[in-house]
């Protein structure tokens, strides 16, 4: 679960934005709605522990990340956080497997291969796992995206716009399986975006 | 996964760019490890052959000249010396043992060189098979001229007159092959050893009637025992001489080349002057290397810092999946370090590779006696070096690395 008290930033020591308090229970799933300088990513990467030097409190499973230091916060990231991006942000020089196996990799934890052929067939991508990224399909990618970021079961998986650039076919495709490979590995799900679509699927909304 | 997968999928990526960096680097370590290899043993050679020679006296003439040609066996004589001086100066109370040489002839390029059993000690040389030459007419042949000129115990040949294989033959004077020597890695190896007596042999055209006596122990030469001590018309090509004190050294000189019609020569000075001589060349070649070496580090250089911006996104997303600064900054220093790492491992392999198609292919470096499968302990400076040389074109784009901003890099999409 997060909890936020009194959490406010500055950008460039002028302009400061404050959030409101929130309460997230873990397993929840939540809209980050606003439109484009509203802060929705600044809120996101606040919570993420991709920025600091805010003023406030953030508590993560019942950790206060703004306490941590650079290093601390590091292996935090790894271990509770899944992120999920606009752009699929896949590492173009390894393999898919190679892709997936960098989260655990990178957080410390052990690299097993039976997890990883387990997410890709709930992501129905279990037959790409010896291709490079370039030979993947636009969706195919994102899927991968996806995959790496629930691999280590996190307990909060952060998107941020990860369906502003898709058709609504697409929008609609992405959005289910977020919803549900969040449910299937029980984290909390927070989706910043101004996309309208993701209100249809998901109903706990946090206006900025 | 694991940071050396990584960085070799990263260096696979881009093949072209990785292929060109590691070669650049490999050329000029390649043209190091070939200059270190052929100076070193060059150098070793030199002292190895001039061990036990303190001076040569030879015929007036360049100094240079008459050790190159008594020691080395490179140039030619600076002309001959009688051998009554040379009995005379072997008899000083300075020289503690005299060698005499007698050179003029060869053998498919190959030198005979009429001395005494004292020359063939001088480099611990061993008899591989047959025995030492005793009569007029036998040789002990060196370990190169065996195997290169394929010849064999018994086998008899016609020298030719001069130091090249154009000289006119004195076939009817054949030498007859009595022993091999082992090889001594030295200038023996390349010659053909006899006595004295049998170099004036081949050389006597006219004088159909030679001497048959025996000189009396009285009268017989130091050097030549089968010569008359008084014979004026003997002569030889120069003495290899050994000081008998450190006084010697300061003397012995200056009264040969001021009080006799011969010069002296000190083998380790005219080396020293050589060597100087044909370092220039080497400083000039090992200058051109290291301007190799720095071109490439600046490859490498440029390498990491462009694909660093190509890889803004790569290092903000892992730093998103939990890795530190410091892990990014170690893995941009190992990229660096694997490419000059490969690049001089590659190098020196390619240097000894070089050197031993150089020596196998070209015939002539043979005789020089370059072995291109000997390492120095430089060599591993070099590596070490190498790997220095990566850390130090890694710094500014590993650093880079260590200071991305994953908010700003994720936030801009």
């Amino acid at each position: 679960m997060i909890r936020t008290r009194s959490l406010s930033y500055t950008y460039n020591s002028e302009k400061e934005i404050a959030f409101g308090d929130l309460n997230i229970a873990g397993g929840d799933q939540f809209l980050l709605l606003g439109e484009s300088g509203s802060g929705k990513t600044t809120l996101l990467h606040l919570m993420g522990g991709l920025l600091k030097n805010q003023q406030g409190t953030i508590e993560v499973n019942g950790t206060s990340i703004t306490n941590l230091s650079e290093s601390e916060l590091d292996r935090f990231r790894g271990k509770h956080y899944g992120f999920i991006f606009q752009r699929n942000h896949l590492l173009a020089a390894l393999t898919v497997e190679q892709n997936l196996l960098m989260a655990p990799y990178l957080a410390g934890l052990t690299q097993d291969r039976s997890r990883v052929e387990e997410v890709l067939v709930q992501l129905g991508i279990a037959d790409q796992k010896k291709k490079r990224i370039q030979e993947l399909s636009l969706g195919q990618a994102q899927r991968v995206a996806i995959a790496r970021a629930v691999l280590n079961k996190p307990s909060v998986i952060l998107a941020d716009e990860p369906t502003s650039a898709l058709d609504d076919r697409s929008c609609d495709r992405v959005s289910e399986l977020l919803v549900s490979v969040a449910q299937q590995n029980q984290a909390t799900l927070i989706i910043a975006t101004h996309d309208q679509r993701l209100k249809n699927r998901i109903h706990h909304l946090i206006q900025l | 996964m694991n940071l050396f997968a990584l960085i070799f999928a990263y260096l696979k990526a881009r093949p072209l760019n990785t292929l060109l960096n590691i070669l650049l680097l490999s050329l000029g370590i390649a043209m190091i490890t070939i200059l270190l290899l052929f100076s070193n043993q060059l150098q070793q050679k030199i002292s190895d052959n001039t061990k036990g020679i303190d001076l040569v006296v030879g015929a007036k003439g360049s100094p240079l000249q008459l050790i190159l040609c008594n020691v080395f066996h490179i140039d030619f004589p600076t002309g001959n010396i009688k051998l009554q001086e040379a009995d005379r100066l072997a008899k000083h109370r300075l020289v503690k043992n005299a060698i005499p040489m007698a050179l003029g002839d060869s053998y498919q390029n190959y030198r005979l060189v009429g001395t005494t059993r004292a020359y063939a000690d001088l480099y611990k040389a061993e008899l591989e098979t047959g025995t030492w030459w005793q009569q007029d007419m036998e040789v002990t042949i060196g370990a190169t001229v065996a195997r290169l000129l394929n010849l064999k115990l018994d086998d008899t040949f016609a020298s030719a007159h001069g130091l090249s294989e154009a000289g006119h033959a004195h076939e009817e004077h054949p030498f007859v092959v009595k022993g091999i020597l082992k090889p001594t890695f030295s200038v023996l190896d390349n010659l053909i050893l006899t006595n004295v007596s049998s170099i004036w042999l081949v050389h006597e055209h006219s004088e159909e009637e030679h001497e048959t006596i025996k000189p009396d122990s009285l009268s017989a030469s130091v050097l030549v025992p089968t010569a008359f001590a008084s014979d004026s018309t003997r002569e030889l090509t120069a003495l290899l001489l050994k000081y008998r004190n450190p006084i010697a050294a300061i003397q012995l000189p200056r009264y040969i080349n001021s009080q006799t019609n011969m010069q002296a020569a000190s083998p380790s000075f005219e080396a020293a002057r050589l060597f100087s001589i044909l370092g220039v060349g080497i400083d000039a070649l090992t200058g051109f290397a290291y301007v190799l070496i720095f071109i490439s580090a600046l490859s490498i250089f440029i390498a990491l810092y462009n694909s660093l911006k190509e890889r803004k996104y790569d290092l903000a997303i892992m730093r998103s999946m939990g890795a530190s600064r410091s892990k990014l900054l170690w893995a941009t220093q190992l990229e660096g370090v694997v490419l000059t790492f490969c690049g001089s491992v590659l190098g020196v392999a390619l240097g000894h590779v070089v050197l031993f198609l150089f020596t196998t292919l070209v015939t002539e470096s043979q005789t020089a006696g370059v072995n291109a499968f000997v390492f120095y302990v430089e060599e591993l400076y070099l590596l070490v070096g190498s790997v220095v040389l990566g850390i130090i074109c890694s710094l500014i784009p590993s650093f880079q690395a260590y200071r991305t901003d994953i908010h700003k890099v994720l936030a801009q999409g």
